[in-house]
């Protein structure tokens, strides 16, 4: 080993003693620029001095460490409690802190070397990102906006979809309809197990009865629960849902619902009850159909979404369309609800042709003028 | 990987910049900053939906006892709790997930007892319509493929074998999606443009720069004790820095004691450093070290000269 070198007096530093750090202020702005930082070591060979001041990233991180500590304190509160949980100058405050902490970590990335402090940062700005750029409405200011805009505008949007939808459905109603008043065996091939009481065996006044026989209000509840909640809204949801895999099967679905309406419609008019049987359908049916249809609109939109991407990776044509899609079949599990209630509730209350046609008349309406004029932008009128 | 594998002592493992090996993914905030998250671990999330599923079926059952409990034995099929319980059901299967994560902008209860979150993978705020989207589509890739892998057979009691296979192989595919693509997406994720990541913890550890000053009169003596010429701090780069300093912050114990002293022994070697250390100064000559290279690499760095590592 050789010989140290002998110690010769150190150098004078290169700068003035600087001054002592700036008072330490926790707001925003904070002071800059700190104390200058000199470095441990001097000239190469020469026995360093002591350390004068310390390093310029370790005065950065003295004067913001209690601005960040205020931001911890603020997220912790929040993340317990909710944003209620913060009094107004604290809410008031959070997105001067989420800067000025975004600012120190760009600031700690370029000319700091404290992999700790970097982490620090990165997970304190993930925590309060999530705070800051949440939601901002509460709940039921989100419902009513989406009811009043949201949900119109997306049906509005996605048109082609909704005719293609209609389109099928109608196919398949005219398919059973025809085959089933040709050859009254058909309806068991279309319809099977669901037919209960009312198949071509049931005499003509069976059948007269079923369309207009009152229940006790537990049978009405019943029948409301039952018939929303094991088939018309998983068929809904479904039709939705299978729009990822092409549409091929949300397309199947609708056919098939058409078909079983179309043999349905046809038993009941080769006996002569086709006005009764009409006016036993379209009280919810509209509102039912409209929302089943809906939905078929909403698959097909995922699916054109995955098929058609256009000029965008399917990926980001996916994530635009789905949220489209996504308001439409939300809106839908609220018309099937609708629906349920007409259908287990009025049905069976009401027997009179003249006022079951008046509410489905009634329905149609409404649901087309709330479809096609709700939620529209309004027009700017033309200065003259 | 090879340089530090390179040595002979227990060095602690090469480590990214961010010091760990798992999956993390970039975010572009609003205001231009990229903060990076870690992508949930998919058992982390099965975990999650197996509690958030307790959770929902165990309201449900509750609830059935609480009715039992009060209307005895009248509770038959007419009467009008049935249908209630099932409405309840149908709600809570359904919009169970898209409310929590509404309310408490990106949580279960799931999700927030194992620690992940749900954000939008754009880097905007959370919308409540790719909220809707990506729970809505769970009739697909959860609810079908439980109904096929318990019900089985009962479902669809005419079908030959083979399709019943093929049936049950479909539906597994979406219940399993997270497993096959790299950013750990199901059906929902893909739809709704979001990711699960780790809730971050945010940990400040002390600054190991500023703990020689802090340790009194013989930390002051210590650069005297222990100094370095600028062509010794010269000699190893910002990675072997961090590597120094995840040292530095290991677990007390006889295995960080014993990498320590590896450490200076290999710094010691490689510097051709003159002056002896004693066993009981290793943290110390550590700590000096750290805070000399750790100053150097600064400024150079604000004059825009980066060494990355010991070949650069």
């Amino acid at each position: 080993m050789s010989e140290p070198t002998p110690p010769s007096s150190p150098p004078p530093p290169s700068s003035p003693p600087p001054p002592s750090s700036p008072p330490f202020a926790p707001s925003w702005p904070p002071a800059w620029p700190p104390a200058v930082a000199t470095p441990v070591v001097t000239a190469p060979g020469a026995v360093p001095a002591a350390p004068a001041a310390p390093l310029r990233s370790v005065v950065f991180r003295r004067e913001r460490e209690a601005t960040w500590r205020e931001l911890e304190g603020l997220l912790a509160r929040a993340d317990k409690g909710g944003l209620r949980a913060l009094s107004a100058t604290e809410l008031a405050r959070l997105p001067h802190l989420y800067r000025a902490t975004l600012a120190s970590l760009s600031v700690a990335r370029s000319i700091s070397l404290d992999q700790a402090l970097t982490r620090y940062l990165e997970n304190l700005i993930g925590r309060a990102y999530f705070v800051t750029y949440g939601s901002r409405q509460p709940l039921l200011a989100q419902i009513g906006q989406f009811l009043a805009q949201g949900w119109p505008a997306a049906v509005r949007r996605r048109w082609r979809a909704l005719a293609l939808a209609t389109f099928i459905t109608a196919i398949g109603f005219v398919t059973a309809y025809v085959l089933t008043r040709g050859d009254m065996d058909y309806y068991y091939s279309f319809i099977g197990d669901m037919a209960q009481n009312r198949t071509p065996a049931s005499s003509t006044a069976e059948l007269r009865a079923g369309l207009y026989d009152q229940g006790s209000f537990t049978s009405m509840l019943a029948s409301f629960a039952a018939e929303l909640f094991s088939h018309n809204a998983r068929i809904g949801i479904m039709v939705f849902a299978l729009g990822f895999v092409i549409g091929l099967p949300s397309a199947f679905l609708l056919f098939y619902n058409g078909l079983i309406l179309g043999a349905f419609v046809a038993l009941y008019t080769s006996r002569g009850l086709g006005w009764d049987v009409w006016g036993w359908l379209l009280p919810h049916g509209v509102t039912e159909l409209g929302a089943v249809i809906l939905c078929g609109a909403a698959g097909f939109t995922i699916a054109g979404a995955l098929a058609f991407p256009g000029a965008r990776s399917r990926i980001d044509n996916l994530r635009d369309h789905g949220q489209d899609a996504a308001r439409i079949v939300a809106g839908c599990v609220l018309m099937l609800f609708l629906a349920g209630l007409i259908e287990g509730i009025f049905r069976q209350t009401v027997t009179s042709i003249g006022v079951r046609y008046t509410v489905a008349v009634a329905t149609l309406l409404g649901w087309t003028y709330y479809f096609v004029r709700v939620g529209r932008a309004p027009r700017v009128e033309a200065e003259p | 990987m090879t340089k530090a594998v390179a040595s002979a002592a227990p060095v602690p493992r090469p480590l990214s910049p961010l010091g760990d090996r798992r999956e993390r993914r970039e975010v572009i905030t609003p205001e231009g900053v990229p903060i990076s998250f870690e992508l949930a671990a998919v058992g982390d999330r099965a975990g999650a939906l197996i509690l958030d599923l307790l959770f929902v079926f165990g309201t449900i059952i509750v609830l059935l006892l609480l009715a039992g409990a009060a209307f005895g034995a009248s509770l038959d099929r007419k009467s009008w709790l049935v249908p209630l319980l099932v409405i309840a059901l149908f709600l809570l299967q359904n919009f169970y997930f898209a409310f929590f994560e509404l309310r408490w902008q990106g949580w279960t209860p799931g999700k927030r007892l194992i620690g992940i979150r749900v954000i939008d993978a754009r880097g905007g705020p959370l919308e409540p319509s790719a909220i809707l989207a990506r729970n809505l589509v769970r009739e697909l890739e959860l609810w079908m493929p439980a109904r096929f892998l318990i019900g089985g057979r009962a479902l669809w009691p005419d079908a030959p074998g083979w399709a019943w296979v093929i049936a049950s192989l479909w539906t597994l595919v979406f219940l399993l999606l997270p497993l096959f693509n790299r950013d750990r997406l199901r059906v929902g994720d893909l739809i709704g443009g979001t990711w699960v990541v780790v809730q971050p913890k945010p940990v400040l550890l002390p600054d190991l720069a500023a703990t020689v000053e802090v340790a009194g009169a013989r930390a002051a003596a210590a650069p005297a004790a222990y100094p370095f010429t600028e062509q010794q701090l010269g000699v190893y780069g910002e990675f072997e820095l961090q590597v120094l300093e995840q040292a530095l912050r290991g677990e007390p114990g006889p295995e960080r004691t014993a990498s320590l002293i590896a450490i200076t022994n290999k710094i010691r070697a490689k510097l051709r450093y003159e002056h002896d250390v004693r066993l009981e100064d290793v943290e110390l000559f550590l700590n000096t070290y750290y805070t000399a290279v750790r100053a150097h690499l600064e400024r150079r760095r604000l004059f825009g000269k980066r060494k990355a590592d010991k070949f650069s």
